[in-house]
């Protein structure tokens, strides 16, 4: 064991630990946040029912308002918009959000840098781009998946999708260290091409803004079911087993969708991020079918992965028409975006280990 | 026999659809959006069988042991054409259908387009009360000048250019229209209003993209008809000549004619293959000798990402092994056999298997040879195993057969099997099949007088992939401006500007206002840019656009 691979082996190993601080932290500070407004609700329908509205009430408006600014350095929407009372309780709620905030940040932050660290040492070693096996391929993309979710965050407020993403960047390390991990070897003559640059990291960069939006997408389902009403079912015996996942959605452990934005404002997210994705998935395909003229003697010959490659670029174009066709805008042109980021899986599991075909040196 | 009836209404009397109506229905069905997403999203699900079963074109033996593995299911699948699948008349009604339903789509989408492009761009509204966000701005100078400086600000190019990249603008003198219109001494007032609107190239954007794929349709058909692929092995130090009888396997489309391939010649004088001391594969260069008609020969290289160019086609370099020289000579003294002989890799090591086919005997029955070879062979427990791709200790081991080789019934065989219906092998003194290991250089007497065999040298073969697609070019245009398009559809902005200046006041006060959708986070700086432009004031510190 080289001192690089060791190198890069320790630093992958504390971004994942780091990142798995950080979706913690950033669930915590996700559940506060829904407290607080749960809590300013029911005593903003206190002040209501008072029908008062005393010079002291609007102090203590002001009050809540710098409170939950403070809470949220960046201008969160997410509490910041309607402060509408304080309590005792909310304010040791706000000094724990903000705590859980810092940490969650700071250990994103290094987690993303020591992350760096890794895939370069990684690319170092290997003497080629880090994202030719299964391995350097996870590790890259988790990578990309946290800098979109951190470049988004410098433009607008999604701490929100901090723990969806801290969490996925955490498994994929996680697996791709203990599961895929592979030395590195020098590249096969069928990969000696500077399209393998080209063609793989804008996969690469495409999958991780896929990921993103599929979190964003899955917040958007949950907090739109969470937002709906059950139908009403009379029948005593079939109540027990109609909409068990709204029941569950609806119940405690779901309260911090409380603190997400409204499912339309996901939806838009969502949408800007698929776009820009499916924008550079097609760019991957032709890329990919270039490099498979020069390397194959044909640009399209409906090998396993060519065929997910496919799938995946029909499914999003579904997606972005689902999106504009009436009865299909919202959930159910959410739920094929779903299944878009389920068939991306799928093209990078089960077509790489199970499937023969020409992209097989993926695993190798 | 009574009149088929193709509708069914509830009331007898009302009048009917008719053919006609029906096919109109169809049509707008078949054009209607939610069409073409349930054909977009059978189209993603058709394909994937490709992926999970063996397909006839892409691995045709597979394919075949598919079938006759699964005696009941096998032959099903075979013909409702889940192995293969891209050629079966499902997948292709779906995708002729989803293209049907997208020309359908855009050619009224395309002309209304075009219309929308030609008319004015609308006038200023009434009223800026409803529209978020607006803004004020005192200038001293004139209307005209205000609203000529805004508008220079918000479209510095003139032309078709900066309608297509930017705004378009639209300016109109006008009574004044939010507020009095008439001066108390009865005199009329009078504004200047101007519109800057940008956005139609999103949907030109959308056109493009699916106007392209189209052409990408086509690109592609016509490249199935104009193609032409062969394939060839060509050992060192020998020399190729390109003709479709030349090829192990020629394949083409309706539209070419094989007798349109041009004579040139390819000499291999080498083939490096370097591997890692693992056995992995570091670099294959086949290093070639072109001659064209007509032209000087010219020495390349040819590797495996980068094919050779000749007569609009490329070669590549597909495969490699070893094609091991043996010399043959029979019972009788004479040479019956002389030449390389292919023998196929069939792993990583290329431990390779080959046959040595021996019909011209002097006297006795044809002699055939099976043979493995073991490019670095090592002896271990289990048996004489390869350990390295290279040549580092070569060895064959044979089985002999006697008997008829099947050459002369004129039906083809494949070069690299023995047919051993009609062969029996040779036996050795101990009775059992005569199997014997031959070394680089070695020459093996065979048994019962049937001569001797000797391994002269091991050079190296490249299999080259010739293909020509003239359809290439428009594919790879038709995708880019397909690409461009899609990239221009879902990023370009749509939004609306709105100035109005009061004439003939003291000082100009331009009332603004804009109309973009709510993701738009740019339209706040370009509005208070066009503002500060009427009073020459440095606009506010720009807000990044998203």
């Amino acid at each position: 064991m080289n001192d690089l691979q060791q190198l890069s082996a320790m630093a992958l190993w504390g971004a994942c630990v780091l990142y798995a601080i950080a979706m913690v932290a950033y669930a915590i500070r996700l559940s506060r946040v829904a407290e607080l407004k749960g809590a300013a609700a029911a005593a903003s329908k206190g002040a209501e029912s008072q029908a008062t509205v005393s010079v002291g009430t609007s102090h203590t408006k002001e009050g809540a308002a710098s409170a939950v600014a403070d809470a949220q350095p960046t201008g969160g929407k997410a509490g910041a918009s309607k402060p509408k009372a304080t309590t005792a309780s909310a304010a040791i709620g706000d000094q724990k959000a903000t705590k859980a905030l810092g940490i969650a940040r700071a250990a994103t932050l290094v987690g993303a840098v020591l992350h760096t660290v890794g895939v370069t040492a990684r690319g170092i070693e290997a003497e080629h781009v880090p994202w030719s096996t299964m391995y350097e391929y996870t590790i890259s993309g988790s990578l990309v998946a946290v800098v979109v979710f951190l470049l988004v965050q410098r433009k607008r407020d999604i701490t929100y999708m901090g723990a969806g993403v801290t969490g996925l960047a955490t498994i994929a390390l996680g697996l791709g260290l203990t599961v895929l991990y592979q030395d590195a070897t020098g590249l096969q003559p069928a990969l000696q091409s500077f399209w393998l640059v080209i063609h793989v990291s804008i996969a690469t960069i495409a999958t991780g803004i896929f990921g993103v939006g599929f979190i964003a997408t899955a917040l958007q389902l949950m907090r739109d079911y969470r937002d709906s009403e059950p139908k009403v079912v009379s029948n005593r015996f079939l109540k027990v087993f109609h909409d068990p996942g709204v029941r569950v959605i609806k119940g405690k452990t779901f309260r911090f969708l409380e603190a997400v934005p409204t499912p339309k404002k996901l939806e838009a997210l969502a949408f800007r991020l698929n776009a820009v994705g499916f924008v550079l998935w097609t760019f991957t395909v032709m890329a990919g079918a270039i490099w498979a003229e020069h390397a194959w003697g044909r640009y399209w010959g409906w090998d396993p992965k060519e065929i997910w490659s496919f799938v995946i670029w029909v499914i999003y174009a579904a997606y972005l028409h689902a999106r504009t066709t009436q009865g299909w805008a919202g959930r159910r042109s959410a739920w094929v975006s779903i299944v878009g980021f389920a068939a991306i899986i799928m093209n990078f599991t089960v077509v790489n280990l199970v499937f023969q075909g020409l992209h097989s040196y993926a695993k190798a | 026999m009574a009149r088929v009836k193709i509708d069914n209404y509830a009331v007898a009397d009302a009048p009917r659809l008719g053919v006609r109506g029906w096919l109109r229905w169809i049509w707008r069905q078949v054009t209607s959006m939610r069409i073409a997403l349930i054909l977009l999203l059978l189209l993603a699900l058709a394909a994937i069988p490709g992926s999970v079963l063996p397909q006839w074109p892409q691995q045709p033996g597979e394919t075949k042991a598919f079938i006759d593995n699964n005696a009941v299911i096998g032959p099903v699948l075979d013909k409702l054409g889940f192995l293969d699948v891209f050629g079966s008349a499902w997948f292709t009604a779906i995708y002729v259908l989803l293209f049907a339903s997208l020309i359908g789509c855009i050619v009224p989408r395309a002309i209304a387009h075009y219309k929308a492009m030609r008319a004015p761009v609308p006038a200023v509204p009434s009223s800026f009360a409803r529209y978020e966000p607006s803004g004020r701005e005192e200038t001293d100078v004139d209307a005209a000048t205000a609203i000529e400086r805004a508008r220079k600000e918000l479209r510095p190019r003139a032309g078709w250019l900066g309608a297509l990249t930017g705004y378009r603008i639209r300016v109109d003198e006008r009574v004044v229209r939010d507020g009095a219109a008439t001066t108390s001494d009865g005199k009329e007032r009078r504004e200047l209003a101007m519109t800057a609107d940008m956005g139609h190239i999103r949907e030109l954007g959308n056109l493009i993209f699916h106007i392209s794929l189209v052409f990408v349709l086509i690109a592609v058909g016509a490249g199935t008809l104009l193609t032409y692929r062969g394939q060839a092995i060509i050992v060192e130090g020998r020399t190729f000549t390109n003709a479709a009888v030349a090829y192990d396997t020629f394949s083409h489309g309706s539209g070419f004619d094989p007798a349109d391939l041009q004579p040139f010649t390819v000499k291999l004088d080498g083939l490096d293959a370097v591997f890692e001391d693992n056995g992995r594969p570091k670099e294959f260069t086949a290093h070639v000798t072109l001659q064209e008609p007509g032209k000087d020969a010219t020495q390349k290289d040819v590797q495996v990402n980068r094919p050779l160019q000749v007569d609009g086609a490329k070669m590549y370099l597909q495969g490699n092994g070893y094609a091991p020289v043996f010399t043959y000579t029979d019972g009788d003294g004479n040479v019956a056999f002389q030449g390389p002989v292919v023998f196929l890799p069939q792993d990583q090591v290329y431990t390779s298997t080959g046959v040595v086919k021996v019909p011209d005997v002097t006297s006795g029955e044809q002699i055939g040879l099976k043979g493995t070879l073991l490019p670095t062979e090592v002896t271990k427990p289990g048996g004489s195993v390869s350990i390295h791709p290279d040549p580092g200790n070569p060895v064959i081991y044979f089985t002999a057969y006697t008997g008829d080789l099947g050459l002369d019934d004129g039906v083809p065989q494949n070069a690299y099997q023995l047919d051993e219906s009609q062969l029996s092998p040779v036996r050795g003194d101990d009775g059992q099949p005569f199997v014997f290991g031959i070394t680089l250089g070695d020459t093996v007497t065979l048994p019962d007088g049937l001569g001797t065999i000797s391994f002269d040298a091991l050079p190296r073969f490249a299999a080259m992939d010739l293909r020509a697609d003239p359809s290439l070019p428009w594919l790879l245009a038709a995708s880019i401006s397909m690409l461009v398009g899609l990239a221009i559809s879902l990023f370009a902005t749509r939004r609306r500007i709105w100035l109005v200046a009061p004439m003939d006041t003291p000082t100009t006060v331009v009332e603004a206002a804009a109309l973009a959708p709510s993701h738009d986070g740019g339209v706040e700086a370009a509005l208070d840019r066009a503002l500060a432009a009427t009073s020459g004031r440095v606009p506010d510190a720009d807000e990044e656009d998203e």
